[in-house]
């Protein structure tokens, strides 16, 4: 066990040493233990943005409905999609990652570990922050993408909570971008090529150079709103020289590489999901990687599709009509190669795999409806209607958060120890699948009635009471669904059964090491010699392809010393030093402190400003300071 | 049985789809907004488009998902069953990577073509100017050859191009009658364009698309198409002023609409006439509000939200906001009786 070094010169207090308990919790530099607080407090604000949810959907139920006032149902529906944006779908990715990453590529933590702890915290700091508008005056109210010269009238603070809350919100998701680009090029085990990768770090790379590069241009924007807001600048301000559509190109030139940003880690998942329980390798896997990247570097070169009504002129909308439609080429590579996947295999319909089948299923939908918007004289029609309202819930839930939840079901006993209880999950699922088709593909038919966006009322008379009540119907379906998975997950944390290293008989090397797995990761880093490389070390495949177990001490020994097949003998460094491990560190709190200080100081008192830079000067040079790891921290192999 | 089941699975779906699209049309007259009943020029062009996107859509949705569903079916572990181990098929790859390109190339052509085609102005003696201004949360309509200034009923006469510049006041609005043409934006600062033509006499309704505030929701218009007669007695009347008006209730209506309230009641000491314009009556030339000259011979006001009749002006002018939330006009605190008068008046405004 680390013992606390004497008290050196060189910091301000003693080090964290805290191996359990809540206090474990404030300064791990775990990436796993990182990876549990995201995930749990990315559901937190699940059901949080769930309620908003069925808020809207009762007020719409009917005509006239008299649930909530216009002030306040605009605030939800902008609340709404932020929670679910940045609160829910990419830090949930991120807390898969966070993880999973570090077992996939055989590492024992990730490059900047205090760093992974920072996003973590500016993240619930950042999340906390921008719900305190709802009792500080109010919450943003202005849509999510908060369109100029709007975005500067609304009254109140809620648009300068917006401003302020998303740029906290962007310093974790830039962090973490830095942290696992580091950690994917330099971290690999040995013998792990970017070829041999999971798909589920391919596509991690890829989302955390489309964050790098896309999330400064939205803190542009956000930094200009803001000064517009507070300063009386005029970026935006066509009286004095402004342009609108600044504002618009600035964000979709960010919030088109979002949506990737958004799918991209749930199509890794799904990558991972279906070879598992088809029992075959991913087909195409280099056509999977590569679309990945083309979709990637061609959402780039899309985002005026969001703006076809906006007067860009027939060029330009030609242009981004083009562009939009090539993009649909490489998605339609991924879900055929998926569809491959499972052809021929000897498919176990486990949760896990249905929520993965079920994401295909619906994005097939949602990308099929993308490619309609296209169509830019007919999207000038589906435009701000409840018909994109219906693409991108079924891009996003049909696509994201089914992909998460294959994510979750699959990879639960490798993080809890036990396995979620299958016939609970499977109620889950088909509640959920029905309940969602049910909200949101009425949602296409009454977009093409003409029933637009962001209304917190509608007449009677225009044919879409019907439609608006059946997608009330579905919502609180998918409402219920939620209540099974909770109680699925509070049942089996203490009854469920009990996981052994590789319940599912999976494929990659994650599945190597005990579950849960103990805080260094691997005894000794593998080396690998095969994409799958865990599947290789079990099976070894006959002239006709079929797999069949490795003896111990079979056929396979020609290709592999056995100690090293075993996983039994570490490096000489580490046998002679001991496995060094990150130590826990209070520095990535403190710091990640003083940035919420920081805004509510920009909002009401310049004092407060100074004080959070202070605190976040004060942590950042304490955290510098701080070596990695404490000498007497390391464990004895 | 495998394949009977994929095969009753797939028609299931067909006629699943069928059902949705034909779900989705519904009669014009319970769906006046909808798109998917093209009543102009520019909506048919964009609805050919669509049938042709829509067809192809529907097919890649029957196959595609009928292979996903087949393949979980038809491959689910079974004792004794192998997963075959291959790891892709170069050719099918490539050929799956160029049939949709090909369909995309297929819908590209006809979609730049119709792009350019709706982006040109009409030319021609007979084309119709209007400009609309969109404000929160009302539009407003001006004739500049006609020299008719209007709000929220926009009247055209049917066969008959409208050249329709669209331009901004305040924030982003979007103009938008579904079953005459696809929206434009009304962005500050900048000049949007549409053409604008009804098939067939009638009213067409609309909605501001563009979220614009407490009030997006009951912003919308109405595009009333006449027979050329038609039109042009609407264009006649409309180029009257507002006659004197005759009872006395109705005189000290008028009064108080321009110059306010003698003991102070009404906020500022700002009176109707302040924003609103009413031709022939002497003071009222304010341009903010719409103009007020012919309101009676609108169905509705407030943007479409109450029919023109005497409960719903008193309702409103006792309290605009609490009508339509952020409402610009702002509750003066008229007492009854400067209700009673200003109602009397405002019924005059043919």
């Amino acid at each position: 066990m680390a013992t606390a070094a004497a008290g050196t010169d060189r910091r301000y207090f003693a080090r964290p040493t805290a191996k359990t308990g809540w206090w474990a919790w404030m300064t791990t530099v775990d990436h796993k233990k990182i990876g549990i607080l995201y995930g749990f407090t990315s559901f937190v604000f699940f059901i949080i943005g769930g309620i908003q949810a069925l808020i809207m959907r009762s007020q719409l139920a009917t005509p006239d409905g008299e649930i909530v006032s216009a002030a306040m149902y605009n605030q939800l529906f902008t609340m709404h999609g932020l929670t679910m944006i940045f609160l829910v779908v990419m830090p949930m990715g991120t807390a898969l990652i966070n993880f999973l990453l570090p077992l996939m590529i055989g590492a024992r933590d990730v490059a900047f570990p205090r760093m992974n702890a920072f996003s973590y915290w500016v993240f619930l700091l950042g999340g906390l922050f921008l719900y305190s508008s709802f009792i500080l005056g109010g919450a943003a109210d202005g849509g999510w993408f908060g369109y100029a010269p709007l975005n500067r009238e609304l009254p109140g603070n809620g648009m300068t909570y917006y401003s302020l809350g998303l740029q906290i919100l962007g310093i974790a998701s830039l962090a973490g971008a830095v942290n696992f680009i580091v950690t994917i090029l330099n971290m690999r085990a040995p013998g792990m090529t970017l070829m041999r990768m999971p798909v589920f770090v391919w596509m991690t790379l890829v989302v955390s150079f489309l964050l790098l590069f896309a999330l400064p241009v939205i803190g542009v924007a956000l930094w200009q709103l803001m000064f517009d807001r507070l300063f009386g600048t005029s970026f935006y301000d066509p009286g004095a020289g402004g342009d609108p559509l600044l504002w618009q190109h600035l964000f979709w030139l960010f919030g088109h590489p979002e949506v990737y940003i958004m799918i991209l880690p749930a199509m890794g998942i799904v990558s991972e999901v279906l070879p598992a329980f088809a029992r075959k390798p991913l087909f195409g896997y280099p056509a999977i990687v590569f679309a990945g990247a083309a979709i990637a570097f061609m959402g780039w070169g899309v985002w005026a599709h969001h703006m076809f009504a906006a007067g860009l002129g027939p060029v330009a909308n030609s242009a981004f009509a083009l562009s939009t439609m090539l993009i649909a080429v490489p998605t339609g590579v991924k879900i055929f190669n998926w569809i491959g996947t499972i052809w021929g295999g000897a498919v176990r319909l486990t949760t896990a795999f249905l929520f993965a089948a079920g994401f295909v299923s619906m994005f097939i939908i949602g990308g099929l409806s993308g490619v309609t918007h296209a169509i830019v004289p007919h999207d000038a029609q589906q435009t701000d209607t409840y018909y994109v309202v219906g693409h991108l819930h079924y891009v996003l839930f049909g696509g994201s958060i089914f992909g998460l939840f294959a994510g979750l079901y699959y990879w639960w006993p490798k993080i809890f120890g036990r396995l979620l209880n299958e016939r609970i999950g499977k109620l889950h699922f088909w509640l959920m699948i029905i309940g969602f088709n049910l909200t949101f593909g009425p949602f296409h038919v009454l977009g093409l009635l003409g029933m637009q966006r962001r209304i917190y009322r509608y007449a009677p008379g225009l044919g879409f009471d019907l439609w608006n009540l059946v997608a009330t119907i579905g919502a609180f379906t998918i409402a219920l669904s939620i209540v099974v998975f909770l109680v699925n997950a509070v049942v089996t944390a203490r009854r469920g059964e009990q996981a052994s290293a590789d319940p599912w008989d999976a494929r990659t090397i994650e599945w190597m090491i005990p579950s849960p797995p103990p805080e260094h990761n691997f005894d000794v880093v593998p080396v690998i010699r095969h994409r799958d490389d865990w599947w290789h070390r079990k099976y070894i495949t006959d002239p006709k392809g079929t797999p069949s177990p490795v003896i111990a001490g079979g056929a396979d020994a020609r290709e592999m010393p056995p100690e090293e097949r075993d996983n039994a003998t570490a490096s000489e460094d580490e046998q002679a030093h001991g496995i060094h491990l990150p130590s826990p560190s209070y520095y990535p709190l403190v710091t990640a402190v003083g940035l919420p200080i920081a805004g509510y100081g920009v909002l009401y008192q310049p004092l407060l400003l100074a004080a959070g830079f202070l605190i976040v000067l004060v942590g950042a040079f304490g955290w510098v300071l701080e070596p990695p790891a404490e000498p007497a921290g390391a464990e004895a192999v | 049985m495998n394949l009977q089941t994929s095969r009753r699975g797939r028609a299931w779906v067909v006629a699943l789809a069928v059902a949705i699209g034909l779900l989705m049309t519904g009669c014009a007259s319970d769906t006046p907004q909808s798109v998917l009943e093209p009543a102009g020029d520019s909506a048919r062009k964009a609805d050919g488009l669509w049938n042709l996107t829509f067809s192809i859509a529907i097919v890649v949705f029957v196959l595609v998902q009928a292979a996903l569903v087949y393949s979980v079916i038809r491959y689910r572990a079974r004792p004794g069953r192998e997963a075959r181990q291959f790891e892709g098929n170069a050719r099918l790859e490539v050929i799956l990577t160029v049939i949709p390109a090909l369909i995309l190339a297929a819908i590209a052509v006809p979609t730049v073509g119709t792009i350019f085609d709706l982006a040109t102005e009409p030319t021609g003696d007979d084309v119709l100017q209007v400009n609309v201004q969109g404000r929160q949360y009302w539009w407003l309509y001006e004739y500049p050859d006609l020299d008719v200034v209007t709000a929220n009923e926009l009247h055209i006469p049917v066969g008959t191009p409208v050249n329709v510049t669209i331009e901004g006041y305040d924030v982003n609005h979007s103009f938008w009658v579904p079953r005459l043409a696809g929206t434009q934006d009304v962005v500050p600062g900048r000049v949007n364009r549409m053409t604008l033509e009804a098939d067939e006499p009638g009213t067409y309704r609309g909605q501001c698309k563009e979220f614009c505030g407490l009030s997006h929701a009951n912003m919308a218009l109405r595009v009333v198409a006449h027979e050329p007669a038609g039109f042009e007695t609407w264009i006649a009347q409309q180029q009257q002023p507002a006659d004197k008006p005759g009872d006395s209730l109705a005189a000290e209506g008028a009064d108080l609409f321009v110059n306010g309230s003698a003991d102070g009641q009404f906020a500022d000491g700002a009176a109707c006439a302040t924003c609103h314009a009413i031709e022939g009556l002497e003071g009222a030339v304010g341009v903010i509000g719409p103009n007020l000259t012919h309101l009676q011979s609108r169905k509705t006001f407030a943007a479409g939200l109450f029919k023109t009749n005497e409960a719903n002006l008193r309702a409103w002018l006792a309290d605009p906001p609490a009508r339509k939330p952020g409402s610009q006009m702002p509750d003066v605190g008229l007492t009854e009786g400067q209700i009673d008068a200003l109602v009397a008046y405002l019924g005059t405004l043919k």
